[in-house]
């Protein structure tokens, strides 16, 4: 229940609603969306991204010099878990053709067409088990043209305006064409899409469509997509072997220069394994868990950012790795769901967002940058935000009116697992609003690939979350469900092909030297030792208790520990 | 964490538990695994065993309530029942005895999908202790996600493969009904190939998809796709701003 302080702002929005309810049924936007202008005030006024210390150079490797997200610019900057010397390439504990590091929805596509098209076989490493994953908690839905009032080129057009037409147009064309593709694809593997009472494919608006666009699965998309997928991937284990609680936590490379494998550690027994692979693919994810600017996240237990600096001392270069997507509606209230995501489908189906006084004060369905930073003005400017008991900030998010709007039990039906959320602590989302603010949610830069997921390092493929371009500066909602499906399918069918032609030479893992060598020459001192792999919740007192585990920086130790944002603060 | 400027990340601190232990309200006693710790009141399950100080490696995914890794079984003080719920999503409560049952032995049956049928025999053929049910409704009061896992099960039985579709819609695998199923039944692992079979057989098929596929295989969108691609910022900035909107 919401505490008796919120109550007359509660009432508020009940007053409001009827005026809203008829706003909401007419054909016009409820509240006039931003021009370009308005647009671009907001960002800079108040999206965290355009704060002045949000940004720094990073001092080494081949983004050197380009400002890149403070954090970001920390994790690139730090030591590796292993020294060449220490590990014995001569005899690889593991061979194979192509190897897939992270198990995800990215992943788990790479394996399926590899082995379907080229017959390719492959391990799947992955840092907990299989589809713990972001792809695992997607709700909304996924962006495909399927419509007949939509087109492909529609689809292009509003993604790359939602990205202020700073994406790469060869990556948007290739997502966008391969929409239709797609559906059908999971479809004839088994996953039940949300469908009209004709068979056609149910569609609904997100933020920054042009047509309704968005193909779901209730509020469980993520997880029915995810688990066919696995699945699938399970019914091959002759072709498809699978490593969990293994993160990979370095990239080895052979001796002209080509991505050879990766380095794995055991999370169980704290040993290190290597694999030779012809082909390998990056599908780590995100980077929610760095928790950027203190702000809560949407994302699993386990995205770290580890791809972007596993491909960075490789030599990978990255793209947009200056700009952070914080989803609109995050959970603010109770504290216990701080951060969890509110689907975006909620505002696709009506949901409105209100200020204290019961009042419109955005177009609900602004792209996400834009959406973010107005409620941002709300709370911070305009004072139209509640303060929580434990003095977070937060608007209403109006979730009474969707039944309104489309008969009652459609909450009940379609978004399940909110309603589940919130009974939990006695908010029947069918009668009361949530309380919402901006959470940490997407990883919109990653490592520049092309069409085909290559990168500037042969042999290295990317696909998913940990890739950048696609997107320019801001993913629109259900694009990157959509980005997993298509580019895991092309990263399984251009590393398969390049497995099958390539000769690896000698093992090397000589890049970790020069890269340890550029950090010291350009004057970096840090204690970091990244891949990160998990963050620690434990609370301070406890950690500096943890004198091993903790303040361990030796390479090779057991250090499970983000010491990020302390570093940072000591700093 | 003096990254953050005020006014703008929400949080004072990056997680509940993280604000050291001058911070918390009330505190009471949890035992995690037998041994006694002292938590904040109003903390999940998953969060009191983080301020306990545990890292946890299994036993937490999504954390949010989707992944099922993070099954727990608990008892509360004079109450001989066991209790089942998601650590994620379940408060902690006091003289609360819990663990973590990150894994639940089970086989998954390995399948061709496309030799299979919507039928009952498919059941019988991949999970035939299905059959084995014996109707006690343990399941479903061990449901953290409170479905009628037992209705799925005897809708399986039936060979009613979209009942099963339906009613396990939401199930996040966490295992806890198959651990307490008495006729040792793997009820999540049925639904998934049930749902399967659902999308694959059952769905009614949607006449404009294939139609877009063929569309796009064929090359239609190609000569609009180079205009689009050709454009400068600048065009393609007004084109945006002046499509229409449905
Ligand atoms: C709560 C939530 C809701 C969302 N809702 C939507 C939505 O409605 N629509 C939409 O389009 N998008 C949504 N997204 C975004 C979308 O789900 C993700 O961007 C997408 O699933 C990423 O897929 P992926 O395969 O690239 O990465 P993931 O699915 O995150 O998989 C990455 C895998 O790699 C593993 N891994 C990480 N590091 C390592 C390592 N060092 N070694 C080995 N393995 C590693 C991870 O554990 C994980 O299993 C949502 C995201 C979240 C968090
Ligand atoms: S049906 Fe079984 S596995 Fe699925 S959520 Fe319920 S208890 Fe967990
Ligand atoms: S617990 Fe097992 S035996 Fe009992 S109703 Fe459920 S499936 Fe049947
Ligand atoms: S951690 Fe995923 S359900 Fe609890």
């Amino acid at each position: 229940m919401y505490p008796e302080y919120m109550e007359e702002s509660l009432r508020k929005v009940v007053q409001t609603r009827a005026a809203r309810l008829e706003l909401a049924r007419k054909s016009v936007p409820v509240y006039p969306p931003m021009n370009a202008e308005e647009r671009r005030r907001v960002l800079e006024d108040f999206h965290p991204d355009y704060k002045p210390d949000a940004l720094r150079p990073v001092r080494v490797g081949p983004n050197k010099g380009e400002k890149l997200t403070t954090e970001v610019a920390d994790l690139l900057e730090s030591h590796s878990w292993l020294r060449s010397e220490q590990v014995n390439l001569d005899k690889p504990d593991f061979e194979t053709d192509l190897l897939i590091i992270g198990g995800g929805g990215a992943g788990c596509n790479a394996a399926l067409i590899a082995m379907q098209q080229h017959g390719i076989r492959s391990l799947i490493a992955t840092k907990l088990r299989m589809g713990d994953a972001n792809t695992m908690m997607s709700q909304g839905g996924m962006q495909a043209a399927v419509s007949r009032t939509d087109s492909p080129t529609k689809h292009y057009l509003d993604a790359i305006g939602g990205g202020h037409f700073e994406n790469k147009p060869e990556l948007v064309k290739a997502l966008t064409e391969d929409g239709p593709g797609v559906v059908k694809w999971l479809e004839d593997l088994g996953v039940v899409w949300d469908k009209e009472e004709d068979g056609s494919i149910q569609v609904l608006h997100g933020g920054g469509t042009s047509r309704k666009r968005m193909v779901s699965c209730r509020d469980y998309t993520g997880a029915m997509i995810m688990r066919t997928l696995m699945d699938e991937v399970r019914n091959h284990p002759d072709m498809i072997t699978i490593k969990e609680f293994m993160p990979a936590v370095e990239l080895i490379m052979d001796d002209e220069g080509r991505c050879a494998g990766a380095v794995l550690y055991s999370m169980d027994s704290e040993e290190f394994f290597t694999v030779k692979a012809k082909s390998t693919l990056i599908a780590t994810g995100g980077y929610g868990r760095l928790h950027i600017r203190g702000f809560d996240t949407t994302n699993h237990y386990g995205a770290t950012g580890d791809g972007l600096v596993m491909a960075y001392r490789a030599g990978a270069k990255l793209m947009y790795m200056d700009s952070v997507q914080y989803h609109p509606t995050g959970a603010s209230f109770p504290e216990q769901i701080a951060g969890f995501l509110i689907t975006e489908k909620i505002r696709g189906a009506g949901g409105q967002p209100l200020n204290k006084d019961g009042e419109l004060f955005v177009f609900p369905r602004e792209p996400r940058d834009i959406e973010a930073s107005a409620i941002i003005r709300e709370c911070v400017q305009n004072g139209g935000g509640i303060e929580t008991p434990s003095g977070r900030l937060g608007v209403w998010l109006d979730s009474p009116l969707i039944d309104m709007l489309h008969g009652e039990g459609y909450v009940a039906h379609q978004f399940p697992a909110m309603y589940r959320q919130y009974i939990r602590y006695g908010i029947d989302i069918n009668k009361l609003p949530m309380l919402i603010y901006p959470s940490l949610h997407y990883q919109n830069g990653g490592v520049e690939i092309n069409e085909r997921c290559e990168t500037n390092i042969p042999g290295l493929y990317v696909a998913g979350e940990a890739t950048g371009g696609l997107h320019g500066r801001n993913r629109l909602m259900g694009n990157s469900v959509l980005d997993y499906n298509v580019f895991g399918r092309r990263a399984g069918k251009s590393a398969g092909a390049y497995a099958k032609t390539v000769k690896l030479g000698k093992l090397s893992l000589a890049h970790l030297d020069n890269y340890e060598k550029e950090l010291a020459n350009s004057g970096v001192q840090t204690n970091l030792v990244a891949p990160i792999l998990l963050p620690s919740y434990a609370p301070k007192d406890v950690r500096k208790r943890q004198l091993v585990r903790g303040g361990n920086v030796l390479p090779g130790a057991s250090v499970v520990h983000n010491r990020l944002q302390e570093e940072r603060s000591d700093a | 964490m003096t990254s953050v400027s005020a006014g703008i990340a929400n949080s004072p601190t990056t997680s509940a538990a993280d604000g050291g232990r001058e911070a918390a309200e009330r505190l009471i006693t949890v035992y995690i695994m037998g041994k006694a710790y002292e938590v904040p009141a109003e903390a999940t399950i998953m969060g009191a065993i983080e301020y306990a100080g545990h890292q946890i490696i299994r036993g937490a995914g999504c954390r949010e309530g989707y992944c099922g890794a993070c099954a727990t079984l608990y008892r509360l003080p004079g109450d001989y029942k066991i209790r089942t719920g998601l650590a994620c999503m379940t408060l902690v409560e006091d003289g609360m005895t819990l663990a973590q049952i990150p894994s639940v032995p089970a086989e998954k049956a390995i399948y061709d999908i496309e030799k299979l049928r919507p039928n009952v025999s498919a059941i019988q053929q991949m999970y035939p202790t299905v059959f084995r049910c014996v109707a006690c409704g343990t399941c479903t009061k061990s449901c953290p996600q409170g479905l009628q896992v037992m209705d799925y099960v005897q809708a399986a039985k039936r060979g009613d493969i979209a009942a099963v579709m339906d009613l396990s819609f939401d199930c996040v695998v966490c295992g806890l009904c198959m651990l307490r199923c008495p006729a040792e039944i793997t009820q999540p692992l049925m639904a998934i190939l049930a749902k399967r079979l659902y999308g694959r057989y059952l769905r009614k098929d949607s006449p404009e998809l294939a139609e877009r596929v063929k569309a796009v295989e064929e090359g239609v969108y190609e000569a609009e796709y180079a205009e689009l691609m050709a454009m400068g910022r600048e065009a393609l900035s007004e084109r945006y701003y002046a499509r229409d909107s449905e």
